[in-house]
């Protein structure tokens, strides 16, 4: 009894599952499909006759790997950018006592309330007053920091036993050297946690890179997708062909990082 | 009378004085960029939203209320309001329900496939909201899409004012669900097993157990995935730009769409920046109602 029950809870984990990412495995099914094949009633499902036409298609169409390019310089940086800024301000928050640290702290987390709507014609002013429109640095900086980042690497701080940094501080070790050496790399969970996030939410920005870039070679990956989109007409197998593309990167990174984004919040959740 | 923190700092040595610079210091890139491309810009809005600018967003002349005035006469302002708040339930609690009920269920871990099911429940946080409506936009699609297909319906998703809202909001939720699973599993693991144990002991039964220790448990990450789900919902874009363009006639017309018809199509950025402060008021207040119900329902450990 005690060892049936576990795997029917198995079977039903994996066919809710299918249905969750279903839409994902159907954009895969059409983009395997000769566009003819997907015109036709009543919808397919399966490929008859797998090929990879859309493929080829979209690669030629748009620049796709161009735009891939792009994301991925941008979201590697942005990554590691806010990694940085956001370790270092929960630092402060987490090892010291000063002035103004409640007030600190809540502006940090008031940001979260802004809309991205309500900053993002004043930031669009900003960079095109510092000449920085359809640039890599126009796409990264105003994404330097974040809220979520420094909450997150705050709530990790947390749970370092404060003893650490006493021993640290009676051998006469400074708290940058402790922050380096000692904080950082027990904290590894936390910060993959962080990377992960930030990685795919850079990768899915869809508003601010379509407001700053003009040109082709600058697009990053969710505006090449809507350019297959246009161009077509309905060619629904060349843009799922398009949509899994640029997919991929993300999805790999969130399988491998998505364990370790949950030890990295469990981590954060034990002493919230 | 001098400040006695800061007189403490004068007399300190050196050392002492750089380690009440120190955090400050940490602090500082923080600060940099969120002044920068937050607070500022943010003023600057505020600011904006008083004048009349041209296309290029660069100021006219200063007009006092009368952006807000113009939005609250607009005829098919309060239905644009109506259908915000509306979409709010909508995708807010289906969003937490699901997510708490596939926490539930891989909280305790089945053979072997464990990490699969967690890896498939999570993976639409992966997506990006514009990308993911172009896949839907297909499923939807009344003659070749699946939804019509594998439901035997005949409904216009996209097109029929009654289903438009429904279908937005149902990619929206398969968005948002994967994080409020993770965020609610981690919780769950969390909890500690001796406190499930001693009340199993006590012959606390499934239901009791659930309300009177996972559920008071698990409260600061419920919270905390309540406020994410209400500003998502509140933020909603790309689905809704892709999928419908806020139509059939305003069905899914919400504020986010508005700003973005005001600012970039039609170059009012006064109106557009009066709007998204009207929007932010609205969170505002949805969050501290919110805080005033955490300090009565929330057990911190």
């Amino acid at each position: 009894m005690r060892d049936r029950a576990p795997v029917w809870k198995s079977i039903i984990g994996v066919l809710l599952g299918l249905v969750i990412v279903f839409p994902v495995l159907y954009a895969l099914s059409i983009s395997l499909m000769p566009e003819s094949f997907i015109a036709t009633y009543p919808p397919k499902i399966l490929p008859s006759a797998p090929t990879l036409e859309n493929y080829a298609k979209a690669l030629k169409t748009a620049p796709m790997l161009r735009f891939v390019l792009n994301s991925g310089i941008v979201a590697v940086s942005i990554m590691g950018v806010q990694v940085l800024t956001s370790s270092l301000a929960a630092y402060a928050f987490v090892n010291f006592e000063f002035r103004g640290k409640g007030l600190l702290f809540g502006a940090v987390l008031a940001t979260m309330m802004i809309p991205g709507e309500a900053i993002l014609i004043s930031n669009y002013l900003t960079v095109a007053s510092a000449r920085l429109l359809d640039s890599y640095w126009g796409l990264i900086l105003p994404y330097g920091a974040s809220a979520m980042g420094v909450f997150l690497m705050r709530q990790q701080f947390l749970t370092v036993p404060r003893e650490f940094r006493e021993a640290a501080t009676m051998d006469g070790c400074t708290d940058w050297r402790f922050f380096w050496r000692i904080l950082m790399p027990v904290s590894m969970p936390a910060i993959s946690a962080l990377a992960v996030y930030c990685f795919i939410n850079t990768w899915n920005q869809y508003m601010w890179p379509l407001l700053i870039t003009s040109s082709v070679t600058m697009r990053t990956v969710q505006i090449g997708i809507s350019m297959l989109s246009f161009s077509d007409g309905m060619a629904y197998g060349v843009i799922m062909a398009g949509f899994m593309l640029i997919l991929l990167p993300s999805l790999v990174i969130f399988i491998l990082g998505q364990q370790k984004m949950v030890s990295g919040l469990m981590a954060g959740s034990v002493k919230g | 009378m001098r400040d006695p923190v800061v007189r403490a700092a004068e007399l300190a040595p050196v050392g002492a004085r750089r380690r009440r610079m120190a955090p400050y210091l940490f602090l500082l890139p923080v600060m940099v960029f969120l002044i920068a491309f937050y607070y500022y810009p943010f003023v600057k809005t505020i600011v904006t939203s008083f004048t009349v600018t041209d296309a290029a967003g660069q100021f006219k002349k200063v007009v006092g209320f009368r952006n807000f005035l113009m939005i609250f006469k607009r005829k098919d302002f309060l239905p644009i309001l109506g259908n915000t708040l509306r979409f709010v339930p909508m995708i807010a609690l289906p969003t937490l329900l699901l997510g708490l009920l596939l926490a539930l269920f891989a909280n305790k871990r089945a053979p072997g496939v464990s990490r699969l099911t967690e890896t498939m429940f999570s993976m639409p946080m992966a997506i990006a909201s514009a990308s993911a409506a172009l896949v839907w936009s297909l499923i939807y699609n009344p003659v070749v899409g699946v939804a019509n297909y594998l439901l035997g319906l005949q409904i216009n998703w996209l097109t029929d004012d009654r289903f438009a809202m429904l279908s937005v909001a149902i990619v929206t939720v398969w968005l948002q669900t994967g994080s409020n699973f993770i965020f609610l599993l981690t919780a769950l693991r969390g909890v500690p097993q001796d406190l499930m144990e001693s009340a199993m002991i006590d012959g606390a039964g499934g239901l009791r157990k659930f309300f009177h220790i996972t559920l008071p448990m698990i409260s600061p990450t419920l919270f905390f995935v309540i406020f994410l789900d209400i500003m998502g919902s509140f933020q909603a874009f790309g689905q809704i730009r892709i999928l419908t363009q806020g139509g059939p006639g305003i069905a899914t017309h919400v504020l986010v769409y508005d700003i973005y018809l005001e600012a970039f199509m039609n170059y009012r950025f006064g109106t557009a920046c009066a709007e998204s402060l009207i929007l932010f008021a609205m969170m505002l207040m949805v969050t501290l109602i919110q805080f005033r119900f955490e300090n009565k329902g929330v057990h911190y450990a």
